[in-house]
């Protein structure tokens, strides 16, 4: 296949990916933002949610303070930010328009629909309700958009590059929350997770919906190196970081096998996920969490760029 | 406007009772007995289908949305079988002789020395290709497709109004039209036998690999050439790359080495053997033609000139599609084939020659002026319906660069039935055929592209001018 039509397939199934990770991270916002401040201190959780999903010195180039309307503002239909839902969305429907021919008529109108959607949204004046509706439905949109690629495209190269993509993003925004919420998830030793911190865990599960997974696989309440351990090391989980690589390694060799020749994309990914398997999280935690994790955006980065050199150019 | 257009559902209307056409019989009758709400309720199921799709077009400086519905019209405009086979007739003479010609300015220039046509007109045409001197193209075909536009004005009388010899658009909405009216009326198309237009990707594929070049191998790799997604026929490219099952390629999925033309695959390089390429000639080579050209591919030239790559159209078509040289296409058809023309061409003033120059000027509100190298509706002067301002403003034109214009009777072009703002009205049409010339033979769709000049008593029926577009059914038999 071209590889230009592959680099949009990549590229359009990451920012549909970030789409609905934008969206998750403005739901879960919304939520702390609302608990009655004897639950926190002087915490900004807007801020934090600009941190997570999107550039925070770009943001205050814009904006004096973060707020619900700022943030939202900036997440949702900001030019000035490259990952705002807006922006995903049109990028993601430019490379589904490059790339018409590769997709399925439903994948299509997935993301086709959706762009003719948002025009339609009402936009920056939008009440509360309206807002999380919204949202809602950005989620759709890319259950939709992922649904129809998993039910409808031939198991061949065009899907494994919009595997990969998906897998790629969906890592790389795993691995932000964590960054930003790391101080969290720290074994508390000096002193005891008060009630807000409590919340702020459960939240940064329900982001990711994992808190009825996390309740199943570890039978006992919300701890932050538990949830660290689901987010980072359980291949069970959908978006922890083993199992992101899990798909990565597979379609990695589907496709060295059908091109018969496998590369640095292949060795890369090979590494990352033998060294996730082969340790756990209080190693993770000895090594420190933070620095763990900066390691990995870095080297998911390099991982990106190698697909990138080795296919899609 | 001197005379009533015809109607090509009621015939003309002299004052008397209208009669209904043979052809539309069926047609009147499911207009008249179709309760409104059906026809409202099938146009937005329609509107509906092509937004979904995405069947857009750009139009050029146009901020405000810079992508597109045309209009379709869910009335189809219906075609006798004997109208059709003249008109095959006449576009398959029409696209031979083209053939002819472009093979003749390009080789041993006959129609010039038997002054059949002006050498001047040929040699400082912009769109003529020195390059191309000399070069034997493929299978001496150079209009790979065609797309002759046609009008009528009476029950008879077809002309051809002009013909697109470079890269010529529409055949998708051919084809989508067709499609969504076989989905919304198939009680139509029951009554009806109309002949079908949906293998057109097949015979184009045909088309495209019966030129490949002769080092090619037997399975030749042809590709689409676009300009890419902001170019306004950019769903039409993808459309057919997707139809034709070959890959939509933009420039820099393409690069040349050693004189071989290889698109860059995931697997890595591959070769490529023919380019359908929606390309104007000179943009697609920065070596050679425009060098700021980013659209185009260094080396292309001397690939195809070493005859490693077949590009359709070949270059240098432009040459044969220019308004000032549609003039004398009944001459150049009589020359190269021998026979007068099938169809015959608009009575056109050159505005070069002195005589026509001053009837036009005397006439100016009364005729069509259109620039020799206009197109898509673009600086064209419809007297009748222009201001004194721009009537004084072509004058002006006119006088200072009399070579770069020709000038039309303002032609009666027919009408068909139409949903309109206040219900089913007339509106004047043409008709665009699509015609494929390969190594082995000459492929013609019935029907074509019809489109619409939605507004009342408007003839620019262009999509970039406010036109339409209608499902266009051959009946056969």
């Amino acid at each position: 296949m071209l590889s230009r039509t592959a680099d949009s397939l990549y590229w359009l199934s990451r920012y549909t990916e970030r789409a609905d990770f934008v969206a998750r991270i403005l739901d879960a916002t919304l939520r702390l933002a609302s608990l009655p401040s004897s639950y926190g201190g002087e915490r900004n959780e807007w801020e934090s949610a600009v941190s997570v999903a999107g550039d925070l010195a770009e943001f205050k180039r814009h904006y004096d303070t973060a707020n619900e309307d700022t943030v939202r503002d900036f997440l949702v239909f900001s030019q000035n930010n490259p990952s705002s839902i807006r922006n995903c969305i049109e990028v993601a429907r430019d490379n589904a328009r490059a790339v018409r021919t590769a997709l399925t008529v439903e994948m299509w109108d997935a993301i086709n629909g959706a762009w003719l959607e948002l025009k339609k949204k009402p936009s920056r004046d939008m009440t509360h309700e309206e807002f999380v509706r919204f949202l809602d439905w950005v989620k759709s949109v890319t259950l939709a958009f992922d649904g129809s690629a998993y039910r409808t495209m031939l198991r061949n190269d065009a899907f494994w590059f919009t595997r990969l993509g998906g897998a790629v993003e969906r890592a790389d925004n795993t691995a932000r929350i964590l960054d930003v919420k790391y101080q969290l998830l720290l074994p508390a030793t000096e002193r005891v997770g008060g009630s807000l911190d409590y919340f702020q865990w459960t939240t940064i599960l329900r982001e990711v919906s994992a808190l009825t997974a996390y309740h199943w696989v570890y039978r006992e309440s919300v701890k932050p190196w538990l949830v660290a351990d689901l987010l980072i090391l359980n291949p069970q989980m959908p978006r922890s970081l083993a199992n992101c690589y899990e798909i990565l390694m597979r379609h990695l060799d589907l496709i060295a096998e059908a091109y018969g020749r496998r590369g640095p994309s292949q060795r890369l990914a090979s590494n990352m996920r033998a060294r996730l398997s082969s340790t756990d999280i209080d190693a993770v935690f000895k090594q420190g969490l933070h620095e763990f994790i900066e390691e990995f955006i870095a080297d998911n980065n390099s991982l990106g760029s190698a697909i990138s050199q080795q296919y899609l150019t | 406007m001197g005379r009533a257009a015809f109607d090509e559902m009621q015939g003309l209307v002299n004052g008397r009772e209208p009669t209904i056409r043979a052809a539309y019989q069926h047609l009147k009758h499911w207009l008249d007995r179709t309760p409104p709400d059906v026809f409202d309720a099938r146009r937005s199921q329609a509107e509906l289908f092509f937004r979904r799709i995405g069947i857009t077009f750009a139009v050029y400086g146009d901020n405000e949305s810079t992508e597109r519905l045309i209009p379709f019209d869910i009335i189809p405009r219906v075609l006798t079988k004997p109208e059709w086979t003249l008109l095959e007739r006449g576009l398959r003479q029409r696209v031979t002789a083209l053939n002819a010609f472009l093979k003749d300015v390009y080789g041993p220039q006959e129609c010039i020395k038997a002054g059949i046509v002006p050498a001047d007109l040929v040699f400082q045409n912009p769109h003529y290709r020195p390059e191309m001197i000399g070069f034997e193209v493929p299978h001496d075909t150079y209009v790979n497709i065609a797309g002759i536009d046609i009008v009528r004005v009476d029950e008879s009388t077809f002309y051809v109004l002009e013909d697109n010899a470079r890269t010529p658009s529409g055949v998708s909405y051919m084809l989508e039209n067709r499609e969504v009216m076989m989905r919304l009326f198939p009680e139509l198309f029951a009554r009806h036998r109309v002949a079908p237009v949906e293998n057109y990707p097949d015979a184009l594929l045909a088309t495209l690999r019966s030129v490949a070049p002769r080092s090619a191998s037997q399975d030749p790799t042809a590709v689409l050439l676009t300009p890419g997604r902001f170019n306004s026929a950019f769903y039409e490219h993808s459309f057919l790359a997707d139809k034709l099952g070959i890959e939509l390629v933009e420039a820099t999925d393409l690069f040349v080495k050693d004189d071989v033309v290889y698109m860059r695959t995931t697997e890595g390089p591959m070769r490529v053997d023919v380019i359908y390429r929606r390309i104007d000639d000179e943009y697609l080579d920065p070596l050679v033609f425009r060098p700021d050209s980013v659209l185009g591919v260094p080396g292309l030239m001397s690939a195809y000139q070493a005859g490693n790559v077949t590009l359709a159209n070949a270059v240098g078509t432009g040459v044969s599609d220019d308004k000032a040289v549609y003039s004398y296409m009944p001459d150049i058809v009589r020359f190269f084939t021998g026979e007068d023309a099938i169809l015959p061409n608009v009575p056109t003033w050159r505005c070069r020659e002195e005589d026509s120059l001053a009837y036009v000027l005397d006439k100016l509100p009364e005729l069509v002026v259109k620039e020799v190298n206009g197109s898509g509706g673009y600086g064209m002067l419809v007297g009748p319906h222009a201001t004194k301002r721009e009537v004084d403003e072509f004058r002006r034109k006119l006088r200072h660069a009399p070579d770069g214009f020709i000038a039309q009777p303002t032609l009666a072009l027919s009408t068909c039935p139409t949903f309109v703002a206040s219900g089913v009205a007339p509106r004047h049409v043409d008709l665009r055929p699509f015609v494929l010339s390969g190594a082995d033979d000459i492929r013609i769709m019935p029907g074509g592209l019809t489109r619409v000049a939605l507004k009342e008593g408007s003839l620019v029926v262009n999509s970039s001018q406010g036109g339409g577009t209608k499902d266009t059914w051959v009946l056969d038999g």
